[in-house]
């Protein structure tokens, strides 16, 4: 066989499999980059005002530690035909997954909530009235989950997905010193020492790494795509590659804002845009408050299907984005719901909008550990996982990430319930 | 409770039937975890409702 041959048939078996990884990419990808809502996005762009390009490296750390913790539910998912909310209530009993339920619900609320203040604050910048923000997103996402296939839902959100890179070509409008960036951002370093300032940004910036939402939302995924056994590498693979580009994505992020804001003061990420939009980088404001926008969009999605995939199991309703709204009233009715009631509470008047963005902090610390402790107990449990629970290896790389993120979530929690307490 | 659930809400009694014994069997680490998890939850909550109760005297 000529060396040409044997290129041809090697070229033809990786676009078989890149076709085939396209076929499958969705869960993975779209749940990590959702990860950057517009909570995620206020952090980032928090962080880089703060501390310019020195918490970069943060941020790369931050992508093994996603990956790790959210392959799992993909594992677990593929093997057991069952989302999260089911396999706690079948495996840990019913007082276990009332709690994880619940919890999940008021977390995922109060989360919605938050995206839709990041919605209509970027689209206020460009003069749209919030009202109108929320009919039109409302409209949007019932449009999206109520065509009845999973498979076009997944892919309109992965379109949403890609839209969430625009603050790559941000940074590069800004031709930010990539030998500072290099120079300051890449060695894991605490700028101006290991203060009580800096411990809380790095205590936000993995606390808006794991969410609890995110864990329900991948596995449910991966058992409404249909993903089996044979599917899993796949299924990694895609995680793999979303935790790299939601890591890229914060770290771009913490360079636009590291370029062009750093010391300044601004409390969210829908200001960080408005002061670029005032100055002389308009089109940089414009990509960030596009950005937010589409932050708050993806994360309002997965949200909001999180909770209805988790009432759907446990309620025996039907519960795919493969049935038809005839099919499955209850699972669409939820879905609705939420996305409604979250958005009429941004258009309240005197709303509490910044006690519910605290809230959703401390709300999220009391689900995540849970949620987490049961993920790797389920991973463990030979009976349920056959071959496909974790090695050792896994278990100590696995665990040391679940105590860190628990601990840490767990301070952050606490810190912004009692915002005196660490001095 | 559980004959207040059964009457006003038997589909929640029907789901708390369904999964009333847990599938996994818990070793003892398991239980030592899932009590460890319980202290944790309950301090969590006290301290909310401790937060609450003085933002809301205070």
């Amino acid at each position: 066989m000529s060396i040409f041959t044997k290129l041809f048939y090697l070229l033809r078996k990786i676009w078989k499999a890149i076709r085939l990884y396209v076929a499958l990419a969705g869960p993975g990808l779209v749940v990590m980059i959702a990860d950057n809502d517009a909570g995620g996005i206020t952090t980032y762009a928090a962080t880089g005002g703060k501390y310019g390009f020195h918490l970069i490296w943060l941020m790369i750390v931050l992508i093994p530690v996603a990956y790790y913790v959210q392959e799992m539910t993909v594992r677990l998912g593929a093997v057991t035909k069952r989302g999260h909310a089911e396999a706690i209530f079948e495996s840990f009993g019913a007082f276990w997954g009332w709690f994880s339920l619940v919890d999940l619900l008021l977390c995922d609320w109060l989360t919605l909530v938050t995206e839709f203040i990041g919605m209509t604050a970027a689209l206020a910048l460009f003069g749209v009235p919030p009202w109108i923000t929320v009919v039109v997103v409302s409209f949007m996402m019932a449009g999206i989950v109520f065509n009845g296939r999973y498979w076009t839902w997944e892919k309109i959100t992965m379109l949403f997905c890609l839209l969430n890179l625009i603050y790559i070509p941000a940074a590069f409008l800004l031709k930010p010193n990539v030998s500072d960036i290099m120079k300051d951002g890449i060695i894991p370093n605490f700028p101006g020492g290991f203060n009580n300032e800096l411990f809380f940004f790095i205590m936000a910036n993995i606390g808006t790494t794991i969410a609890p939402w995110m864990l329900f939302f991948q596995q449910s995924a991966v058992v409404d795509k249909g993903m089996t056994e044979k599917d899993i590498p796949f299924g990694k693979a895609d995680t793999l590659i979303g935790s790299i580009f939601t890591g890229v994505t914060a770290v771009f992020i913490i360079v636009v804002t590291g370029t062009l804001l750093l010391g300044a003061d601004f409390e969210d990420a829908a200001k960080a845009a408005s002061m670029m939009m005032e100055h002389s980088q308009n089109y940089v404001g414009t990509c960030m408050a596009i950005g937010l926008f589409d932050a708050g969009l993806l994360g309002a999605i997965c949200i909001s299907l999180a909770s209805s995939w988790a009432f759907g199991e446990i309620y025996g309703w039907a519960h795919s984005l493969n049935n038809k709204i005839k099919d499955a009233r209850w699972f669409y009715a939820s879905y609705i719901f939420m996305l409604i009631s979250a958005g009429i509470v941004v258009l309240i008047p005197g709303a509490p909008l910044v006690l519910i963005t605290l809230f959703v902090q401390v709300i999220a610390v009391t689900l995540l550990p849970a949620a987490l402790v049961f993920l790797i107990l389920l991973l463990n449990d030979e009976e349920t996982m056959g071959k496909y629970k974790n090695t050792l290896s896994q278990n100590i790389i696995t665990g040391t990430i679940v105590f860190i993120v628990i601990v840490m979530s767990t301070l952050y929690g606490v810190s912004t319930l009692f915002p005196t307490l660490f001095g | 409770m559980s004959t207040f659930i059964q009457k006003y809400f038997p589909k929640i009694h029907e789901i708390n039937q369904r999964y009333a014994k847990p599938r996994v069997k818990l070793s003892k680490p398991m239980r030592i975890i899932l009590f460890l998890l319980r202290c944790y939850l309950v301090l969590l909550v006290g301290l909310l409702v401790f937060k609450f109760v003085t933002t809301v005297t205070g």
